[in-house]
């Protein structure tokens, strides 16, 4: 029993934590997010010449060959900076072409997800309708066909770019008649998008528990700082609760993925779950903790409330997952 | 990463299991009472024979000198098999770790074993009726003369007060000194006189727990632990020994909870029910995360000697779950739930104690809050 990163995933960690500090300061995040569209293809470049985009890829689709604990540990950084990037959306489809392609599928897109060089896009959500992250620019998008999912080409596809209040991300939604279906499950693939989404609300959660705690221990009032006193102190007590539940669930369903297929399905729904309630909640009262200045559009926090709603609602709403932990513990 | 058991680990796990099969003595009587703690009583001596009382303890005092990951196994074989817990568990947990770590030689060879074999029942005299969360303002006297000293005071919430023989005891042998260091840390013989116990009857009509009333109780010099006026960091290392390590086992014991739970739900035909479902997947959910939590810091302990953030919110996650799961039993099954005999309403009953017992939630918060979080302080 070892329930640690090894030193070579503290090392991803620590590479990772590092590079997006620098890659991603709070004004560049300002600037993509207020832009028309939220990703560089500079900071694309420097994550692919790092290997990320191909992190859980095996090495003979071009990819690291590591697994779904590393994707984790680079999706929960990229959710602490809230950097705007195509990663989770190229991810997910490299899971499910990994999960559900045949050989020729995975042969042909495999090694360019993998390098960065032509990404994908997979769908988030089907709820009305298919929303995609990172569509636009996407070599490939993968698409729910039933109880599969199918490869679209982005000729075939209609995309249309809704603007939501997560700026922060690229969100279309996508029109496909035709596409080619994949002959695999793709429920692994649907589990890992679960769970290293998960990752990136936890990674939201921390940043912005780290937000109010450095805000309460400075703004005083009433002649102290405003941390001193037990209804703020209480509250960031229990954002830090959410944020450490979350963070267990999830880490232990990233090894689940790698190690025990069996677990998946119900640790990938209950760190989705505990993770989207998490997000939410400790966004929630990190503005109310920063009080009016955490209302203003000047401060960064609004930015990490709107991407933590967005990533909730993708992939299975926390309450969606709780209804199939229910039907796993044996009601049904 | 790996969650799951190495092979010196799973052969703990299949040697315990195997013996509580061969051993496990059925489901102990409930009322607190003379006939429960002897049920008790020879259980712990049953695993005392066969060597399972002190797992933790190491090895040249008796115990099995068990790996944390081992003890966290150990307890949740315990409550896998929902065995019984052994009679003297506050000696095992917080009395023999006491004397180990800050004990005499004298004293380890005086008290050790009869802990584990449960022949000298110990309890805890450190609550006292004005002293709760803040135990450092307690007010019980330690006065000394010849030899000793004589002790004056009330405790309140003494488990096991009727059987013990031995009462961990903190009293206030310097009335001059700041309030945490005039405390000193005493093994009071509960057999004189001098000590009046009574039972405290709590809301569930039972009582587990005791007021003791004493009036100029003697103790022997040579039963001062840890030296005079050391008596705040000797108690602070008995609470820290409550505390660590239970989380895995905790969880254990919800999810057999949560398996009844699920059945009583099934039972009363609400599975299909949206807010149950809700509900109990919250309460697998919380489980599962005390669970996971518990094994990262178990983790962590075993390396750097401390847990991380996660293990700092162990409690508070345990005794929330353990009352919703309580309180959604009590409205799942409805009014008949409420008999006084019903198991559930006196589990329910029972866990109102939780966020209390051993640590109340709104201090534990305060702790997350300036030793987790570095928050300053009010006072």
């Amino acid at each position: 029993m070892d329930f640690d990163f090894t030193d070579e995933q503290r090392d991803i960690k620590s590479t990772a934590h590092e590079f997006l500090a620098s890659r991603y300061k709070p004004e560049h995040v300002r600037e993509l997010a207020e832009s028309d569209s939220p990703y560089s293809d500079e900071d694309w470049k420097a994550i692919s010449e790092l290997g990320w985009p191909g992190i859980a890829i095996a090495e003979e689709h071009g990819g690291e060959g590591l697994g779904t604990v590393e994707l984790v540990i680079l999706q929960e950084e990229l959710g602490y900076f809230c950097a705007p990037s195509p990663f989770i959306a190229n991810a997910l489809a490299g899971a499910a072409i990994e999960a559900a392609g045949s050989d020729e599928q995975k042969g042909k897109w495999l090694p360019g997800i993998a390098s960065g060089e032509a990404r994908g896009s997979a769908e988030m959500t089907c709820d009305p309708d298919p929303i995609l992250g990172a569509a636009k620019g996407a070599s490939i998008l993968v698409m729910a066909n039933g109880n599969g999912a199918k490869l679209v080409e982005p000729e075939e596809a209609e995309l249309e770019r809704i603007d939501m209040i997560d700026s922060t991300r690229a969100y279309f939604r996508v029109k496909a008649e035709g596409g080619e279906d994949m002959p695999g499950d793709i429920a692994r693939a649907g589990s890992v998008g679960q769970i290293a989404m998960a990752a990136e609300l936890v990674g939201i959660a921390q940043r912005a528990l780290d937000i109010a705690v450095e805000y309460a221990k400075e703004r005083q009032q009433f002649g102290r700082p405003i941390g001193a006193y037990q209804a703020v102190s209480h509250r960031l007590a229990e954002m830090l609760w959410a944020v450490e539940e979350a963070r267990s669930l999830t880490y232990s369903a990233a090894w689940a993925a790698d190690s025990d297929p069996e677990l998946v399905p119900i640790a990938a729904s209950m760190a989705k779950a505990r993770a989207s309630d998490a997000g939410t909640s400790v966004t929630h009262d990190a503005i109310q903790t920063l009080g009016g200045i955490g209302f203003t559009w000047e401060h960064d926090v609004h930015f990490f409330l709107k991407r933590a709603r967005a990533s909730a609602q993708m992939l299975g709403t926390a309450r969606a997952h709780r209804d199939n932990v229910a039907t796993l513990v044996g009601l049904s | 990463m790996d969650l799951t058991l190495t092979e010196s680990e799973q052969e703990f796990r299949d040697e315990f299991r195997a013996w509580i099969e061969g051993n496990h003595p059925g489901k102990a009587p409930r009322g607190g009472d003379q006939v429960q703690f002897e049920f008790e009583r020879e259980w712990q001596r049953k695993l005392h024979d066969a060597g399972w009382a002190g797992v933790s303890w190491p090895k040249e005092y008796g115990g099995r000198g068990a790996t944390l990951i081992e003890q966290s196994i150990f307890g949740e074989e315990l409550a896998r098999a929902k065995a019984p817990r052994p009679a003297n568990v506050l000696g095992l947990v917080m009395g023999g770790p006491v004397v180990i770590a800050h004990g005499t030689e004298p004293q380890k060879e005086r008290f050790l074993e009869p802990i584990l074999s449960a022949e000298e029942i110990w309890c805890q005299g450190f609550s006292e009726p004005e002293s709760g969360s803040d135990l450092a303002s307690l007010k019980t006297k330690a006065v000394k003369e010849d030899g000793g000293w004589r002790i004056t005071g009330q405790k309140v919430w003494t488990t096991f007060a009727h059987e013990a023989k031995w009462c961990m005891l903190v009293a206030r042998s310097d009335s001059e000194a700041p309030k945490h260091k005039g405390l000193t840390y005493f093994l009071m013989d509960m057999d004189q006189d001098e000590i009046e116990v009574r039972p405290l009857r709590q809301i569930t009509g039972e009582a587990e727990f005791n007021e003791l009333f004493i009036e100029n109780a003697w103790v022997p010099d040579e039963n001062v632990v840890g030296g005079e006026g050391n008596g705040w960091m000797v108690a602070i290392t008995t609470l820290m020994n409550e505390r660590a390590g239970l989380g895995a086992s905790a969880a254990l014991g919800l999810a057999n909870s949560l398996d009844e739970l699920v059945e009583l739900a099934k039972e009363r035909g609400m599975a299909s029910d949206p807010i149950v479902r809700d509900k109990v997947a919250r309460l697998k959910i919380g489980i599962e995360g005390l669970r996971m939590g518990a094994l990262r810091a178990l983790t962590s302990t075993m390396k750097v000697g401390t847990p991380g953030p996660e293990g700092s919110i162990a409690k508070l996650q345990w005794s929330s779950t353990n009352q919703a799961l309580t309180e959604l039993a009590l409205e799942i099954g409805g009014p008949e739930m409420l008999a006084k005999d019903s198991d559930w309403a006196y589990r329910f009953l029972r866990s109102r104690a939780n966020s209390i017992e051993g640590g109340t939630t709104d201090v534990l918060k305060n702790i997350v809050a300036e030793r987790v979080l570095s928050l300053p302080k009010l006072r």
